[in-house]
């Protein structure tokens, strides 16, 4: 810990927030007894308490106490620990102010000490005599002493106050626990869910749009092998009507397979895997190695990273073969691609890695690259599966 | 000839019972899930099934299955199964399912042109074979199988049409060779394929069935 001195910004700082806490936690202490008598208010009046504390905590000791969702009602024990903290901060307050004010007063007092009591006798007869040089000396040494200690003094004081606060106002350990649980379970959900919802719209496009362009293009085509003796205007009108019908078919057809292949829930990843292996214009070498099936969704990352790290290769690394194995090792599943083209991946260049680096984020797994300038590249990924 | 037909999109089942009575062709059922199809050709005994990949109720690989089921039940039954993509493990389920022809595996797409469609159509209906030139083009382009890296570039293009269930006239056409060459061109094929005059008529099939039992080893 730093130490403060006693002409340091943090000194004055901790100084002011223990003055400040004091009326503070005096003020919020005080209402919230009166509001005791009122339950439903004090219910609504707590969170605005804690907000007030929370930013003088925030504004003194630039410490941020991690909220905790609002408290609903009388049974969470976070309402009591708010309660709890608002009724002990006048009593850390009033500690705080009168030994820091004391403190101060004291180095003040003592080190004036050798200033002569000229304007007037004492009131009192004094068990010591200010005029008396050794006096003097004493209480400018106990002054010293102060002015050091205050610092140390208003710095304790804070930290009290500042643990005290840490403890009520923010979340427990097992708020804490409890929140890692559920954020963890809300993320599989989201995960799924946007699994799910990827199957979905393959499934709609595959049962809506393709089955309508697939009939479309063949009354098309019907249309053009039937009516030949169409004025050559409408036949070509037609023709070109059915190219165009043909070529959408294609772009939706490729579009939907990226989406998740039909073929990935059906048959798993070893037949989804051979089709993108087969659809690569290099030659693939592909070894699957799975003896039970793993979740959908670590299927489908898993699909993903060959597919796009296939597809990055095809595009950049200028590759005459690559080989792809996937095995699953108890619950870990090992992903590799290796290539021999001319190297130079990166996590930051494009969005294609960056993107897959996320998903494979998204379920806890491992991505890791090796891709020296000039080949060969390596990427090697492990997803956790039951 | 007598026609099964399986596909659970309204619209296109229509589109092809209408494309198929202008080819000539009769279809006696039309249903739109696998166990319909079972029982419609238990019931009508066709000469020809049609089917798609996807089916209700689970939309998975139901009417492949069904395929398969029908194949074993009813030999020399023909298949044509549509499918929405390509996928080489269906096609060689299917090509497994005999070593006899009589089975097509096509992309949908492939109804938009309806001659070569119609032709693929009789092909299989008459113990040949269709396999979609997306799917050969996929075989061929894997070199790591050796008999084919034995293969010139010539018997490839041979070797792909020939998958793709063409006649050796077709063939022909397309490569603008005369029939002579395009036999001695198989001939060849079927010397570094390993596959002896002995083993009957459909050298053809085998040809592309070994093709994709090579490629399906890891």
């Amino acid at each position: 810990m730093k130490v403060p001195r006693p002409w340091s910004a943090r000194a004055w700082l901790d100084t002011a927030h223990v003055m400040i806490g004091f009326p503070v936690g005096v003020l919020l202490g005080g209402l919230t007894l009166l509001l005791a008598v009122a339950p439903p208010l004090l219910r609504r009046a707590l969170p605005w308490f804690t907000r007030v504390q929370r930013s003088r905590l925030h504004a003194f000791q630039g410490v941020r106490i991690p909220p905790v969702p609002a408290p609903a009602g009388w049974r969470e024990p976070m309402t009591w620990r708010q309660i709890g903290y608002h009724l002990l901060s006048p009593v850390v307050g009033v500690a705080g102010a009168v030994l820091v004010a004391l403190a101060w007063g004291g180095a003040v007092v003592g080190l004036l000490a050798f200033l002569p009591p000229k304007l007037q006798e004492p009131p009192l007869e004094f068990a010591l005599d200010l005029r008396d040089n050794r006096v003097q000396l004493a209480f400018m040494l106990v002054g010293l002493a102060l002015l050091v200690l205050a610092p140390f003094l208003a710095r304790g004081m804070a930290a009290l106050d500042l643990s005290v606060a840490r403890a009520l106002l923010g979340p427990s350990r097992t708020e804490l626990g409890q929140r890692i649980e559920t954020l963890t379970e809300s993320r599989a959900g989201v995960i799924d869910a946007a699994d799910a919802e990827r199957r979905r719209i393959e499934r709609d496009l595959h049962d809506g749009a393709q089955q309508r362009l697939v009939s479309l293009a063949m009354n098309l085509g019907l249309a053009r092998a039937t009516l030949t003796d169409l004025p050559e205007p409408a036949r070509e009108a037609i023709e070109q009507a059915h190219e165009e019908a043909k070529q959408a078919l294609k772009e939706l057809r490729d579009f939907v397979r990226g989406l998740h292949p039909a073929v990935l829930n059906d048959q798993g990843l070893d037949a989804a895997l051979s089709g993108v292996a087969a659809r690569a214009p290099f030659p693939v070498k592909l070894r699957v190695d799975i003896e039970r099936r793993t979740t959908p969704t670590i299927e489908a990352v898993a699909f993903f990273t060959v597919s796009e790290a296939l597809t990055n290769i095809a595009k950049h690394a200028a590759a005459t073969r690559a080989e792809v194995s996937v095995r699953r090792e108890r619950d870990r599943l090992h992903v590799l691609v290796h290539d021999d083209g001319c190297g130079g991946a990166r996590m930051d260049g494009g969005t294609g890695l960056r993107g897959l680096a996320q998903r494979i984020d998204s379920v806890d797994g491992t991505l890791r690259l090796s891709s020296p300038l000039g080949g060969p590249t390596t990427i090697e990924v492990e997803l956790p599966c039951e | 000839m007598r026609v099964v037909l399986a596909e659970d999109s309204v619209l296109l089942r229509e589109g092809l019972i209408r494309l198929l009575a202008a080819a000539g062709m009769e279809v006696v059922a039309a249903v739109d899930e696998a166990e319909g199809l079972l029982r419609a050709a238990e019931e009508h005994r066709p000469e020809l099934v049609v089917t798609d990949v996807r089916m209700p109720p689970t939309h998975t690989d139901e009417g492949l299955r069904a395929a398969l089921v029908l194949r074993r039940q009813q030999p020399g039954l023909a298949v044509l199964v549509l499918s929405q993509y390509v996928e080489e493990r269906y096609a060689a389920q299917l090509l497994a399912s005999a070593s006899a022809g009589g089975v097509g595996y096509l992309l949908k797409d492939r109804v938009a042109d309806v001659a070569e469609f119609i032709d693929a159509l009789r092909r299989v209906a008459s113990g040949g074979t269709a396999l979609d030139p997306e799917v050969v083009a996929q075989l061929l382009l894997r070199g790591n199988s050796d008999p084919l890296e034995r293969l010139t570039p010539r018997e490839h293009e041979v070797l792909r049409l020939m998958a793709e269930g063409r006649s050796n006239a077709g063939i022909g056409q397309s490569l603008v060779l005369s029939e002579g060459a395009v036999g001695k061109h198989i001939g060849n094929i079927f010397t570094k394929l390993d596959l002896p005059p002995a083993e009957g008529d459909h050298r053809r099939v085998l040809a592309v069935l070994q093709f994709l039992k090579i490629r399906s080893l890891p």
